[in-house]
């Protein structure tokens, strides 16, 4: 049992009650809703008479079924089941007093780009969601939970979850990461070394050098695919860097207001004696950037690394099967593996930090003629910003589509998919067969500046072999 | 019998909740480790505002050839069965209920097998949808004797934690909380923890950050 670890402090503020089956009932300090996994849990508060206890706790976006294209995006949409569920969230959130940013609000994006650039994510809260890479949030001190749609209607009726504790697995992450090296290449690591399953039953506190020198977007997206290795949340220890990052957010508090929150902040990080259920290493030191070769996270290797032979795989079966779907010869390195689509934006790596580091390697290059690329915003907001900084124009004369904020080619819930057999390069967090919208459509799961680079060559490279920039367009201050 | 049995237990506020101490049928072998919720229940079906039709789409990929013809597929070969019997790390992958929606419209009351992914695992508990883990050894025996014996009894027994077939008893382990719920019918968590709204109203009061 572990005790004394920013876990323990956080579920112990709360928790509501015991539950009679024993499980804790624990109150969410913010509730994220999107279009897709609330309709039915507002259906059932409607069945059953009654409201939503905490709409001050609670905020909704639209993401999943958005149309990425402006034109698209005048309503009615195209999509008349999009257009229902749009409609409903409109509705539901109006009628409940929640606070909603849809397509007319310029602040409108992806859950979970939304919820921490505007300062809604705040350490030491309970943050749930009805999608399973609500562990992003984690990267700030929170705990992060994804939660289906029966939950959701109990967070709804009673702003609570009914939920076990976990136990708590420290991973040490250690290394220092060279060029061209993230977090995208560390968490593809991390779930490589521990399993798909491996963070089954536990939440995993990231810690260690390598984890402390990763800005704010690198730790969303570490802890954002927590979930991908089983884990249902990930966390780190809130430092100056969380810090820095709020000030200043729009729903964050502001001066002595900031400085007394702070206290509590720091209250929650993980005493320097707690006690964990597990400590497990994790060697980053010299890491290559990392290309997933099969049909799950785990499959994985460094791009100079050649892929496993089934039978060295922990599961052989499953390899054989992944390789077959993806075409990938064991023995060979993953280089020079042909790509169709390169796609940039999603929950993992949709955030300003992520396109800037994609621009620098698309400074003065070129998309290959024969690749679809499309570069997708994790929000508007991110969008303005580097639309300020003048990175869509790198974008753009590189030959990307610059589109509108939305989950897109992540899972195909619009009109951006995968057709027949293409191979994409993908910034997303999930490889998984018909994933992106294709049965036949493969998915190899990369940095953003991986991906920028397989769009420039039309096929996986090594992104350390590209001169870079130090930075491009220019840094406006807000 | 078939389907779930045991008494009706009222809860909080006095609508029927069914406890579910075992469920008997026949069962549906779906093999493979590490299923995600993705194969399931295909993320182009969620674009619907309540979960009525997603019996139709449970695995749907899976269950059709490329050219949209009915496959050999379990869920096609094993209809009217109510025991879905996997292997590791079953429902991994998206938080999505349609998953455990779409298997329990499709008939499926109760899943055997190696591990489960805990959100899905979460939301087979709030349906009444009991899982059960056993050992690798055990969950490729009870597929095997599925497939030689699909029109036999299987039974999975909630309470004892259990699996029986043609004789045999495997043991196995349901969570605490979902065995506690399942048993005592309070697996519908709603109205129990609405029964706590001044308290969950108090912790709400005492955060530093709920006035923001």
């Amino acid at each position: 049992m572990s005790e004394g670890t920013l876990y323990d402090k956080v579920w112990e503020r709360h928790k509501v009650a015991d539950l009679p089956n024993g499980q804790d009932q624990l109150f969410i300090g913010l509730h994220l809703v999107h279009e897709v996994t609330s309709p039915q849990a507002f259906g059932m508060l409607r069945e059953r008479d009654m409201e939503v206890a905490f709409p001050d706790r609670t905020v909704a976006t639209t993401d999943h079924i958005v149309p990425t294209t402006s034109e698209g995006r005048s309503r009615p949409l195209a999509d008349e089941r999009a257009e229902e569920m749009l409609t409903h969230l409109e509705q539901n959130t109006a009628d409940a007093g929640i606070r909603f940013f849809g397509l007319d609000d310029e602040r409108q994006g992806i859950a979970h780009v939304v919820g921490p650039e505007l300062g809604f994510v705040q350490p030491g809260m309970t943050v749930v969601c009805g999608d399973s890479h609500t562990s992003t949030h984690g990267a700030f001190g929170a705990i992060g939970m994804g939660i289906g749609t029966s939950q959701i209607r109990d967070v709804f009726a009673t702003g609570s979850i009914a939920a076990d504790k976990k136990a708590v697995r420290r991973v040490e992450v250690g290394g220092e990461l060279g060029d061209g090296v993230g977090a995208k290449d560390v968490i593809l690591h991390v779930i490589r070394q521990l399993g798909v399953d491996g963070g089954v039953g536990h939440v995993y506190e990231y810690g260690g050098e390598a984890i402390r020198s990763l800005d704010m977007e690198g730790r969303l997206a570490v802890c954002n695919m927590s979930i991908e290795g089983g884990a249902r949340a990930g966390y780190i220890n809130p430092d100056e860097t969380t810090y820095e990052y709020l000030r200043g957010r729009e729903f964050a508090p502001s001066g002595d207001a900031f400085e007394e929150r702070k206290e509590y902040w720091e209250s929650i990080r993980s005493d320097a004696d707690a006690e964990y259920d597990d400590v497990v290493e994790v060697d980053a030191d010299d890491l290559a950037p990392q290309v997933t070769w099969g049909t799950n996270p785990e499959q994985v290797v460094g791009v100079d690394e050649a892929v496993p032979e089934p039978a060295d795989t922990r599961d052989p079966e499953a390899a054989a099967s992944a390789q077959a779907h993806t075409e990938v010869t064991p023995g060979e390195t993953m280089e020079g593996h042909a790509v169709d689509v390169a796609f940039l934006g999603t929950c993992t790596n949709g955030r300003v930090a992520d396109f800037r580091e994609a621009a620098r390697v698309l400074a003065g290059r070129e998309v290959d003629d024969d690749v679809r690329a499309l570069a997708v915003p994790g929000s508007g907001t991110v969008k303005r910003k580097l639309e300020a900084e003048g990175i869509d124009e790198v974008f753009e004369d590189a030959g990307f589509q610059w589109r509108e904020a939305g989950c897109s080619m992540c899972l195909a819930m619009n009109d951006d998919a995968l057709e027949g057999d293409e191979v994409c390069a993908s910034s997303s967090n999930r490889n998984y067969v018909g994933r992106q919208g294709s049965t036949e459509g493969r998915t190899h799961l990369m940095s953003p500046a991986m991906v920028a680079a397989a769009a420039v060559e039309g096929a996986v490279t090594d992104v350390r072999e590209f001169d870079t920039p130090d930075a491009v367009g220019t840094e406006v201050d807000e | 019998m078939s389907g779930p049995a045991g008494d009706d237990a009222p809860d909080a506020e006095g609508a029927a909740v069914p406890a579910i101490r075992r469920v008997a049928g026949t069962g549906v072998p779906v093999r493979g480790d590490d299923i995600d919720t993705d194969q399931i229940l295909p993320a182009r079906f969620l674009k619907a505002v309540t979960f009525d039709d997603m019996g139709e789409y449970a695995f749907y990929d899976q269950r059709r050839d490329a050219d949209g013809e009915l496959n050999d597929h379990p869920l096609n070969e094993y209809r009217g069965a109510n025991v879905l019997a996997v292997n590791e790390n079953f429902g991994c992958g998206s938080s999505r209920e349609h998953a455990p929606q779409g298997l329990m419209r499709w008939g499926v009351e109760a899943i055997v097998g190696e591990s489960f992914a805990e959100i899905f695992q979460d939301n087979c508990k709030s349906l009444g949808i009991a899982t059960l883990a056993v050992d690798h050894e055990d969950a490729v025996a009870l597929q095997d004797f599925i497939e030689a014996n699909p029109d036999a009894g299987i039974e999975v027994d909630v309470r004892e934690e259990t699996v029986r077939y043609d004789g045999t008893v495997v043991e196995g382990e349901v969570p605490d909380a979902m065995r506690e719920a399942l048993l005592e019918g309070i697996w519908d968590t709603t109205a129990v923890m609405r029964t706590n709204l001044d308290r969950a109203k108090a912790v709400h009061d005492d955060l530093p950050y709920t006035d923001d």
